[in-house]
């Protein structure tokens, strides 16, 4: 008998390896982190930095030859990162659910949105088809789909790119999973209708008390949807806290300057056209990664011990920072 | 018949930024490519310096238009040939050009022309390297030794490379992670000072645009909805889908306020809706913008006669504005 626990997922020192002739690649370095109840956990970061890899790694889909090569995963306090393929595709439907980017690539052309979801909620619960019918127009109705009981025998191109994440979001809900991760769910939506998708993630989470995973490299969509946000860079977890503390006062380097970087809508005729804070170089490839911090040589205010030993997160105000200046 | 692009007028003027602005599929590409000619207009003119280069039957004066003019593309993994060294990427527009030089003064006649040309070329691409913030030496290497950012430098080197006065940009950084885009912002801000560029920006954006533009003009389903000064515009908006796509803006600064979340999705362009296109969308339509499409007016003079809107007026298409209900 296990005590019911605290946290939905726990990932503790994950590390992903891809072997290459060339020597192992380390995609995601010893990263830990929680997500509790109806929390909303943002992980962003640009491209490379491994968040959508810890993903992959923990719905248990990372390409070949990636693999996890060290730390656990556990899941309301269960190990699932040694389980073998056809007991991870079982939880994969049933505890965990996915939305990615593209709805497109998560939805079967030939087959009718209907048919997608009885078939998944009859595989994952033992209920009549019937029944099954009822919950998937009540799923529908619930992601905001107008008119399901017709819509609900359409086919995915019958859908616009907005619909067809909602069919996606109403897939991954259709089993009650205790753990969403949705890996850039708006990238591919127009703002006006991101906000839709957003607004849609979040009560979700809530009402259904899930955890979830927001994968993104857009921090506008992380301040409106996450509780708390780990940035990332070159596989290694920078700074991890709630999102307010993130976003307003970042302590590490790099979430300062990625906070810089991104363009806000100015209107004071002063403001407008000033230069943007600018981070040089760029995220360094797997290959070459730099000794100590990995962001050292982009950093304005490196010191000796950056460049030789590695930080490891540790607490600056209510975050928790990979960096040296909060020693 | 679908309309791309549907009575669409403004001007650029010298060394402004102008942007477009809207969602996917509303047009601003397409009026890229119309612009540098990859694209014919089935009706209307555009001029360049006062002459006009959408007419196939002026070729020569229209050529002679286009090489003051170049365009950057989005994807810098696209628009690179994989296949060419940096230098020679760089070069080619240089070379196009004396080529044609060449036809029209016969220029090859003269001795050792060769030799001192391709020496220029070389001290040409090294400083067109160096003003976008990359080695000379990187000219020997291929582009995929490339990270994106530095890809799209190499674009705008190479788009540089003839001396054009006006750069047609479209979703220059879309491509790119947050603090590489900022890098490119701010060396095309820069090389605009510096080389007295014109651009056209072309970006669904509106943050990005609000670093960049003087002027924005806001395009929903083909059609201009409403042009204005930058600082107007993001302080004023008029058309009510300007409000919502200023709306929509995710809030970084945490302030509390809230995205309000539009309704529905940009219709089928090709059973557009009738009267205003946007008003199954719009929380102030009546009856006439179901009925009548509103054109592009001046709001410097109410009831002036619609057309071209000179630079400095702001305009927008929207019956609720001319009425003045909102």
């Amino acid at each position: 008998m296990r005590t019911a626990p605290a946290m939905i997922l726990e990932v503790k020192n994950l590390r992903v390896e891809f072997p290459t002739r060339r020597g192992t690649l380390v995609a995601v370095d010893g990263i830990s982190f929680s997500i509790a109840p109806g929390e909303v956990l943002g992980v962003v970061g640009e491209s490379g930095a491994g968040k959508s890899l810890t993903g992959a790694a923990i719905i248990g889909l990372l390409d070949p030859p990636g693999r996890i090569a060290a730390g656990e995963i556990l899941l309301e306090g269960e190990r699932i990162d040694h389980l073998q393929h056809e007991q991870m595709r079982r939880i994969r439907g049933r505890r965990i659910g996915a939305i990615f980017q593209d709805p497109l690539t998560s939805l079967n052309p030939l087959y009718t949105i209907g048919e997608q979801l009885i078939e998944t909620i009859r595989t994952h619960l033992a209920i009549g088809a019937a029944e099954a019918r009822e919950r998937a127009l009540a799923l529908l109705r619930e992601v905001g789909i107008p008119a399901p009981e017709a819509r609900i025998d359409h086919y995915p191109h019958q859908f616009s790119g907005g619909m067809r994440q909602r069919v996606v979001i109403s897939l991954a809900l259709c089993t009650e999973p205790r753990l969403i991760i949705a890996d850039e769910p708006t990238t591919a939506l127009d703002v006006s209708i991101q906000a839709q998708i957003i607004q849609l993630l979040k009560k979700l989470a809530r009402e259904h008390g899930a955890a979830v995973m927001l994968i993104t490299h857009d921090m506008g969509v992380i301040a409106e949807t996450a509780d708390r946000v780990a940035v990332m860079y070159a596989g290694r977890i920078a700074e991890i806290g709630p999102v307010r503390e993130v976003i307003r006062a970042a302590k590490h380097p790099y979430t300062a300057g990625l906070m810089g970087s991104i363009p806000k809508i100015r209107i004071a005729a002063d403001r407008l056209r000033a230069p943007l804070v600018q981070i040089d170089g760029a995220m360094p490839r797997l290959n070459a990664i730099p000794s100590g911090c990995a962001f050292h040589p982009r950093c304005g205010k490196s010191f000796e011990r950056c460049t030789t030993e590695r930080p490891e997160p540790r607490p600056a105000g209510a975050n928790l920072t990979a960096c040296w200046l909060y020693d | 018949m679908l309309h791309a692009v549907d009575g669409v007028s403004f001007e650029v003027r010298k060394g402004e930024t102008f942007a477009l602005v809207g969602e996917s599929g509303c047009g601003k590409s397409t009026i890229a490519r119309l612009i540098v000619g990859l694209y014919a207009p089935s009706r209307g003119r555009i001029e360049f310096d006062g002459v006009e280069i959408s007419n196939p039957a002026a070729k020569a004066a229209t050529a002679r238009m286009r090489r003051r003019m170049q365009m950057i593309f989005q994807d810098p993994y696209a628009s690179l040939n994989p296949r060419w060294r940096v230098r020679d990427v760089i070069a080619e527009p240089i070379r196009a050009h004396q080529e044609h030089t060449k036809r029209v003064e016969e220029r090859a006649r003269r001795v050792g022309g060769l030799a001192a040309e391709e020496a220029q070329i070389t001290t040409r691409v090294a400083e067109l390297l160096k003003q976008v913030g990359l080695a000379p030496e990187d000219g020997e290497k291929y582009p995929h030794e490339f990270s994106g950012g530095q890809r799209q430098r190499i674009s705008i080197a190479r788009a540089l490379s003839g001396n054009p006065e006006f750069l047609v940009c479209d979703e220059p950084t879309s491509a790119l992670d947050v603090s590489v885009q900022a890098q490119i912002l701010n060396l095309m801000t820069e090389l605009q000072a510096r080389l007295g560029l014109t651009y056209l920006f072309i970006s669904h954006n509106l943050a990005v645009v609000s670093h960049v533009a003087d002027r924005i003009g806001v395009m929903y389903l083909g059609r201009l909805v409403e042009i204005a000064d930058a600082q107007e515009l993001f302080a004023r908006p008029k058309h009510p889908y300007t409000r919502m796509l200023l709306d929509a803006v995710p809030d970084l600064e945490m302030s509390g306020r809230q995205r309000t979340p539009i309704a529905g999705e940009v219709p089928n362009p090709l059973s557009p809706p009738t009267g205003c296109a946007f008003h199954p969308r719009c929380p102030h339509a009546n009856d006439r913008c179901k009925r009548e499409r509103p054109e592009l007016r001046s709001l410097v003079e109410a009831g002036v006669k619609p057309g071209l809107i000179r630079h400095g007026e702001a305009a927008s298409a929207c019956h609720a504005v001319e009425e003045k209900r909102i």
